[in-house]
């Protein structure tokens, strides 16, 4: 029977991730710039944290070692915990100003 | 033979007998709730509505597909594909019986033998909310909206309890593989109680059991947690929409979903395909009686068929010498170690879908607040302390 | 062979992923296409032979992260957002400095690629069974602090949550 860790034996250089990663990581950053919705914004960075995740666990693959997975194990922690909290701020911001437009929510401004 | 040709036949097998059950599964549903509530329930369209599933079949294929003019057809349209795909894949990790060896070649049902079964399975049904949330959002209707808003709420609430319950068994078992999961539930206690998780060793897992079942109710959508589609207060929830095969691919998925489940819990719990009692004391033989048992006695309805019902006297008598000519098959040598699993792992299984519409017809809905308040306040910390009893007795015993 | 495909596959499926997630209009077909960019992500974890992240991604961020994205995206109306202008007065600002740290990054790997020194692998990632034990093990052993911390960021991050979303406790 043939296996799927033997039919996909490691031939995709670790290259080639780190280009994707890279790639993934500067669409995010993009995003992040120039997108004026705050809850696309914040899409935004789940696509960085994720791009970094795969760097991660690609150099993991690389060096058989698990602590790249430890690594990005932790980050999609972080990552709830801000999903939760940063989704509560939006709520309360829609509710207070009726608005979504990281442009209009600026009173910490000078 | 060769394994690729081996994968094709089961699984073109496992789909088809899959699809049958979701359909048939319908039919005993409306036949259980109907004899509950004593009426007779569909009678008209085959013996005792036997080819009902077939009739609605075809109602739901030649009735018009509409999609609402403000609706969002793509994701309309994805939304049944979704559930109908997600729900029909998950039960490629389940495995029904043992490795057997028949004419020369080496294979067991069941599709595959992932060695993260578990996290597979897992993985599935935290994706499942998605046919159900984009549907209710892409219908563009308040009623669709709200069903989708309370379903992935409770979905993703019943998540928590449920992965609590899987993870406890999987700390006597050590390991991911489901195969490996019902081959160490293997034996019996005092040679007689079956060694399944429900009755394992240093902790049982009765309470984990109860617990997985009452979350299983939550995350397939059955009453008493029906919210989504709760017909008095929201039309028919998330698939108001829907029509046609649309709606039946909904159908579809919440059976399969129901089987799956079902399967699952059987595998967990309940010791998979090994018997209920030693095969010393005949548990082999419980098939043979249980299908001679019922060819009897439609044999002897059959001839005392009441008069008003023509048909019964043909069609008893028909499935009568059916079923008591299955029976022997039982006593096969060659096919005793494929059947004799097979129809344990079935029953069992079987035994559970029953009990989701027992349940249906006895209890009535909870109110959205009192499903959210017995999630987060009592299952949860009730299986998180099951996890940390049947923890801390692993630690204490190995 | 099959290797390379599938990573093509995946790898278009998370690139045509984020790139419709930052230019779609409609916040619930960014949250789906960034759905997407996730799986295709969580499709190279399972060719990496991560296969527990692999189903962490898929639990965690696809089902319950996203579920949540999409919860507040449903709960808030944004018909009025989805008709506004999407992008920054200086948006080409923004893409400017996203291109240069890209290019930084691609000008440091080109630059390293020829200094970076993998040492020998320390502990061979055992191929029966998954990796799922030894993962476990360097993460109850050896990273057993930041485990119970990141357990009490997640208490503070549930307890942040409910005082700012709820009225009145």
């Amino acid at each position: 029977m043939p296996d799927l860790a033997q039919l996909l034996a490691a031939e995709v250089p670790l290259s080639w991730y780190l280009i994707l990663s890279v790639i993934l990581f500067v669409i995010g950053a993009a995003g992040f710039l120039i997108r004026r919705n705050i809850i696309t914004v914040f899409m935004c960075i789940e696509l960085m944290l994720n791009a970094v995740n795969l760097s991660f666990i690609a150099f993991s693959h690389k060096l058989k070692m698990v602590d790249g997975h430890i690594y990005s194990f932790f980050v999609m922690v972080v990552a709830a915990a801000e999903a939760a909290v940063g989704l509560a701020i939006i709520l309360t911001v829609f509710k207070n100003r009726e608005t979504l437009e990281i442009d209009e929510v600026s009173s910490l401004k000078l | 033979m060769n394994f690729y040709l081996l994968t094709l036949i089961k699984m073109a097998l496992t789909a088809l007998v899959l699809l049958t059950c979701c359909a048939y599964a319908v039919w005993v549903e409306r036949k259980v709730l109907a004899h509950i509530q004593l009426r007779p329930g569909p009678y008209r369209v085959g013996p005792h509505g036997l080819l009902q599933p077939l009739a609605d079949l075809i109602k739901l294929l030649t009735k018009e597909g509409i999609v609402p003019s403000y609706a969002n057809p793509f994701f309309y349209l994805l939304a049944p594909f979704l559930a109908v795909a997600l729900a029909l894949t998950a039960i490629v990790v389940i495995p029904f019986t043992p490795e057997f060896e028949l004419f020369g070649v080496r294979t067991a049902i069941g599709l595959t033998d992932l060695n993260i079964g578990i996290l597979f399975l897992l993985a599935l049904s935290s994706l499942g909310v998605y046919g159900i949330a984009i549907g209710g959002w892409a219908s563009n209707n308040k009623y669709s909206l709200m069903g989708s808003l309370r379903s992935s709420a409770q979905m993703v609430s019943y998540e928590l309890p449920l992965a609590m319950a899987i993870v406890s068994p999987l700390l006597l078992v050590n390991t991911l593989n489901l195969r490996e999961i019902v081959e160490l539930q293997n034996g019996f206690h005092f040679g007689l109680l079956p060694k399944w998780n429900v009755f394992a060793s240093p902790v049982p897992q009765a309470l984990g059991f109860v617990i997985f079942l009452i979350a299983a109710f939550a995350e397939t959508n059955r009453v008493p947690f029906d919210l989504p589609e709760a017909e008095s207060e929201l039309v028919a929830g998330f698939h108001t929409e829907y029509s046609s095969m649309m709606f039946a691919s909904f159908f579809m998925a919440e059976y399969a979903n129901i089987i799956t489940i079902c399967c699952v819990a059987t595998v967990l719990f309940l010791g998979g395909w090994h018997p209920l009692w030693p095969a010393e004391y005949g548990s082999d033989l419980v098939p043979v009686v249980l299908l001679a048992a019922a060819g009897l006695m439609l044999l002897f309805h059959a001839a005392q068929a009441a008069r008003r019902r023509k048909w019964d006297r043909f069609t008893f008598p028909v499935f009568g010498v059916l079923l008591l000519g299955l029976a022997p098959v039982f006593l096969i040598p060659v096919l005793k170690p494929v059947l004799i699993p097979f129809f344990w792992f079935v029953a069992k299984a079987g035994f559970l879908v029953f009990v989701f519409i027992w349940i249906r017809g006895t209890l009535p809905r909870y109110r959205y607040d009192q499903l959210m308040r017995f999630a987060w306040t009592f299952l949860f910390p009730l299986s998180l302390a099951n996890l940390l009893v049947t923890g801390l007795v692993v630690a204490l015993a190995g | 062979m099959t290797e390379t495909v599938f990573f093509y596959c995946f790898a278009a499926l998370a690139v045509a992923g984020a790139i419709l997630t930052v230019t779609m209009r409609n916040a619930v077909h960014c949250a789906i296409s960034l759905i997407a960019s996730l799986g295709g992500v969580a499709g190279l974890y399972l060719m990496l032979h991560a296969e527990f992240l692999f189903a962490v991604q898929i639990v965690l961020y696809i089902g319950g992260i996203m579920v949540l994205f999409l919860f507040v995206i449903m709960l808030v109306n944004l018909e009025a957002a989805a008709r506004e202008r999407q992008f920054h007065r200086s948006w080409v600002g923004g893409l400017l400095c996203a291109g240069g740290t890209g290019a930084m990054l691609a000008w440091f790997w080109l630059r390293g690629a020829g200094t970076l020194r993998l040492p020998p692998a320390v502990q061979p990632t055992p191929r029966e069974g998954g990796n799922v034990e030894s993962l476990a093990m360097v993460l109850f052993r050896d990273y057993l602090v930041p485990f119970e911390l990141a357990s009490l960021l997640l208490l503070v991050a549930i307890v942040g949550g409910v005082m700012m979303a709820k009225k009145r406790i």
